[in-house]
Formats: structure tokens, sequence, C-alpha cells
């Protein structure tokens, strides 16, 4: 079971609206590197992962949901007072014409979110070099869209969530070597 | 919609905030290093600070948690603004 507790991870401040950036932005949110599909395959994963590092998968996947919070509330937020030839002006008319100012699953090119993102192979390592190709993925993404931000308020979050997949791809590396260790011990009989 | 705050909502929120990310992090570390005693020991105490501060915040500006994990004032006030995106 999970709880919801009422505040972000890390304060998400934006300096002026901004739909151009929020178009950007909304690769982390449906994209197929986002926090989603992140949150998505490691909780999906951990069901048949070694018990040594459900814990990691478990946790890790609770954190990225507050991860794709914080993305929601900066879309929001730099969206929220945007008037339709703003939206339409930054790229976002597309979007605007099927959801108004709601948000939605899809990537920055308004591709919408697809399972085909992510995946659940089984095989321990395989499954967790993917989490760590998805996590250094993510970063590579931050960074590009930090690269085009000029809003400093926006980028300090931006960059906290940058530092994240970096310890995210770190554990994960460990959790590769847990899993190595252990299959040196296996005994055959 | 956002709402504004007192000042000292958003100071208490953000000494909660600093320490549940100490709390994520141990954590995830203690997930691949479950015999650092030292580390443990961290975990328990900034557990136990981040109880202390949510029960100062949760007696002014209402419950952070549902399902049990906050007690509630008349009329319930779990529903009430401002959400995390509009802080």
């Amino acid at each position: 079971m999970w709880y919801y507790e009422k505040k972000l991870q890390y304060p998400v401040r934006v300096s002026t609206c901004n739909p151009r950036l929020a178009k950007f932005l909304i690769e982390q949110y449906g994209g197929a590197d986002g926090e989603l599909a992140a949150a998505l395959r490691y909780l999906n994963q951990r069901y048949t992962i070694p018990d040594k590092v459900v814990g990691l998968l478990n946790d890790i996947g609770t954190e990225e949901f507050a991860h794709l919070e914080m993305i929601a509330t900066m879309v929001y937020k730099l969206t929220k007072d945007a008037s339709p030839e703003q939206l339409r002006d930054a790229g976002l008319g597309d979007h605007y014409a099927d959801h108004d100012r709601a948000l939605f699953y899809h990537n920055a090119a308004g591709v919408p979110f697809t399972a085909t993102y992510i995946q659940a192979k089984g095989d321990p390592i395989t499954d967790l070099y993917e989490d760590i190709a998805a996590e250094e993925k993510a970063r590579a993404t931050y960074q590009w869209i930090i690269d085009m931000s000029d809003d400093p308020d926006l980028n300090d979050a931006l960059k906290f969530l940058r530092e994240r997949e970096i310890v995210h791809s770190q554990r994960f590396r460990e959790a590769v070597e847990i899993l190595k260790e252990d299959r040196g011990k296996k005994k055959y009989f | 919609m956002s709402k504004k705050m007192p000042p000292e909502y958003y100071q208490m929120l953000e000494e909660i905030q600093a320490i549940d990310f100490v709390i994520v992090e141990l954590n995830l570390y203690l997930d691949t290093h479950p015999d650092d005693t030292a580390a443990i020991k961290q975990f328990n105490e900034a557990t136990k600070r981040s109880m202390e501060l949510k029960a100062e915040f949760e007696k002014k500006f209402g419950p952070l948690m549902h399902f049990g994990y906050s007690f509630s004032n008349y009329p319930f006030n779990w529903k009430d603004t401002p959400w995390p995106w509009q802080v």
C-alpha cells in the first residue's frame, strides 16, 4: 500500500509563466525516459527480482512518483497563467486543442505514453542494466533541458532531479555487484 | 489556485523537506549497505527529528498525511488547500 504526503520532495519555484519550457519538460512526464516510465518500470520489476535488491527497486520506484509530482508542478506553474495565444505561440496549440491546460502523459513531441518504453525481462542483471541506462538517459534529458532553460528558480529544482538520477544509477550499479557476488557463492550439487 | 500561507508555513515545510531528504538518501544507501551501523544510527535520528517536526507542523497547518497517519481537527481538514503544486 502507498500513503500520500502533502508535500513535494523538494520545493518547486518558477520565475515566470513560460509555456515553451513546459513543452520541453513534458518529456520527463510522459516520455520514454521520464519519471512515469521510471516509477512503473522499477515497481513492476521488483516482483521477480532477487530478494536482496527488492527493497532498492521498491524505494527508488516510490521516489520516482515524488519526482513525477515535481515535474507536474513545474508544468502546472509554467502554464497556469498562459493565454491560449501564448500556448499556441509556444508550440502547445495541439496540446491546448485536446487538453486545455490539463496535463497529459505524452512526450515533448506530443507522442502519448506507452508501456513499450519499459521492459521487464525477468533476468535480474538484464533488468538492472536497463535501470542504470534509464537513470543515465533521464540525467542527460535533465541536462539538455537545463541547457535550454533561462529560469534560475526552475533550474534549481531541475538540478536536484538531475542529481537524483546519478544517485539512483550508482545504487543500481551496487545492486548489480550484490547479485554478482551472490551468484559466485551459489552451491551446485 | 495558489494560496498565500504565513511565512512560518514555508519555513517549517522546507525544514521537513530537508530532513526527509536525509532520510530518503540514507534509506537508499542502506538498501545496498545494510550493515553500516553509523548510517542506521543517522537514519533513526533523522526519522525521530522528522516525526517531531511534522507533529509541530500539523498542529499549526493541518494533516500532512491521510489514511491514519495524521490526526484531524473539526471539520475534517485533510482536504484543505494548499496542495503541494499550489504552494
